[in-house]
């Protein structure tokens, strides 16, 4: 096993216009990143229990082109209104670092 | 084969580029430069208040380079998204400081701005035909948010772009535009496969960003034939790999398969991505579907408000034990002194907003940990109708918060570490992204205006 970091190129998350967030999950090696995607380790339940949201607004896409595990939500707020933290969306795949895969 | 080669001068107009990159690059023979200048990125504010992202003397430093390259190799320029968000004050800035250049460099060009601000009039119009539809996740439209915005602007296609190409202008300045919209124009122009050319723009709009490490931003350089495009870094020190550059679909796109443009649909699932040397790469496959109606996002944002924020932390181990408790009841606390102060009708006119670094201020409601460390950061933020009123009762929290108890203390303590004097910072207007909405116009250039000038 190992931490989702240390097999990945680069975790990280932005927006995806002002109303929508999304992450994304670059893997280094082929090999790794078959193997978290058919186990579907990232699966829309995980995401969800993970971010406090319902399963059913998470959309996950597998790019093999890029070895890439993409995950794109509604953003909860508007980018830059009152009550939002973070105006590029850039600092919320935190949780996602240190999730264990098969290595 | 025929070809056309095309030069990204850097990802964002005013982040800046080397000039010895763009230098080399030249001698590679482009037949245009094109720079993106604006973004939704940094938040409402630039849309709300016309004040850019980047200062004036950064973007003339990056498009002095620009003009004087493309000048004297008698190629057009092209920039869009003016100033961040491409209002008309906007586009006429960034052509303020290419006239600046063009008398400090004894330049002849014409010159083509594009204003893509909206006339609510027309807005209203065509939202009452059924011809304004909602993208995802979009916020309630109607005719009073069109009222209440403070500026709306239309992010325009390729097609303004080839307008102005086709009565001759050299130098185009556009107000808010697709970022691919200002690499594919001349492409599409000249008859290009529209596949090639929009699955290319995507991955030049962003400058250097879809090298393999991106140190600094930078030029890069695509060269497109109709079965396939090149991207070539011209930076030594870059290189594109297959991986960086599909990658690169990824980039702030809600699917790396799907681009959509208002003339239609970038579908990249059997795009091939191969190297042809060790730091160039060859795209080809994607398809274009031309969409049944052709579409112009709408951007638009609106006052929230003014703000002054009260920038504290709390270290003291007994409160951070009982920290949710304190906190409810330090905002409670607040809420009843602004009341006595103002009388109860205040409630309905501000808003108390309370972030806690070290907690959930970055991911608010999505953060799955809420414990708490050594130490926790303190943002309190009033928004209210007019800054006076806000700056008011900032004061009054401020002063509630600095002492407030807790049951193991006795006597009169001081419970948040206040990093300034005053406490109280006032942050002026803060603006909100108001649509994420589509007009279906008559003609892809009804929404957009073009003038010319000799400069």
């Amino acid at each position: 096993m190992a931490k989702l970091w240390q097999v990945t190129k680069l975790i990280r998350s932005k927006n995806s216009g002002p109303f929508e967030l999304t992450f994304d999950i670059i893997f280094k090696e082929r090999a790794v990143y078959e193997k978290v995607r058919d186990a579907r380790l990232i699966n829309e339940d995980w995401f969800a229990r993970t971010y406090r949201l319902k399963p059913e607004v998470v959309a996950i896409i597998n790019y093999d082109a890029a070895t890439a595990i993409k995950i794109t939500i509604p953003r909860p707020v508007i980018s830059g209104d009152v009550d939002d933290g973070d105006v590029f969306g850039g600092q919320q795949y935190g949780p996602l670092v240190d999730l264990e895969v098969p290595a | 084969m025929k070809e056309i080669r095309i030069l990204s001068a850097t990802g964002i107009l005013g982040s800046g580029f080397r000039e010895e990159t763009m230098k080399r690059a030249m001698t590679l023979k482009p037949d245009f430069i094109g720079a993106d200048c604006g973004s939704t990125d940094p938040g409402p504010h630039h849309l709300g208040s016309g004040e850019p992202q980047f200062s004036d003397a950064a973007c003339k430093r990056d498009l002095r380079l620009m003009l004087l390259a493309a000048r004297s190799a008698k190629i057009p320029v092209l920039v869009g998204s003016a100033m961040t968000a491409g209002t008309d004050a906007q586009v006429e800035r960034l052509a303020g400081i290419a006239r600046e250049i063009a008398h400090e460099e004894k330049l002849n060009f014409k010159l083509a701005t594009i204003r893509s601000e909206q006339d609510r009039a027309y807005l209203k119009k065509r939202l009452k035909e059924g011809r304004i539809r909602p993208l995802a996740n979009a916020p309630v439209f109607d005719e009073a948010v069109i009222d209440r915005s403070s500026h709306i602007v239309g992010m325009c296609g390729a097609e303004p772009y080839v307008e102005a190409l086709q009565n001759g202008a050299d130098v185009v300045i556009a107000g808010r535009s697709s970022d691919t919209s200002i690499f594919a124009a001349m492409p599409v122009m000249k008859g290009f496969n529209p596949a090639t050319v929009w699955h290319m723009a995507k991955i030049m709009e962003c400058g250097a960003a879809s090298v393999v490490l991106r140190k600094y931003p930078d030029c890069n350089f695509a060269i497109v034939t109709d079965d396939y495009f090149i991207i070539e870094p011209p930076n030594p020190d870059y290189r594109c790999d297959p991986a960086s550059v599909a990658s690169h679909n990824l980039y702030e796109n809600s699917t790396p398969y799907q681009l959509v443009e208002p003339s239609g649909i970038l579908n990249t699932v059997n795009a091939r991505y191969e190297a042809v040397s060790d730091r160039a790469v060859k795209v080809s496959g994607s398809t274009f579907e031309k969409a049944d109606r052709y579409t112009i996002k709408l951007e638009g944002a609106e006052l929230a408000g003014y703000q002054s924020i009260v920038i504290g932390s709390v270290r003291d181990p007994i409160i951070l034990r009982q920290f949710d408790h304190w906190l409810e009841n330090l905002i409670n606390a607040a809420r009843d002194r602004i009341r006595a102060v103002m009388g109860d009708s205040i409630d309905s006119r501000y808003r108390l907003d309370v972030r806690q670094f070290g907690r959930n201020a970055a991911m608010g409601v999505l953060e799955p940990d809420m414990s708490i460390g050594h130490e926790v950061g303190l943002l309190f933020q009033i928004t209210a109708p007019e800054q006076k009123l806000a700056n008011a009762l900032a004061k009054s929290l401020s002063h509630i918060a600095v002492h407030y108890p807790v049951p193991e203390w006795t006597g009169l303590i001081t419970s948040v570490a206040f990093p300034y004097s005053p406490a109280e910072i006032d942050k002026g207007a803060s603006y909100r992204f108001n649509m994420n909405h589509v007009v279906e116009p008559d003609s892809p250039l009804e929404m957009f205006r073009i003038d010319y000038e000799k400069v």
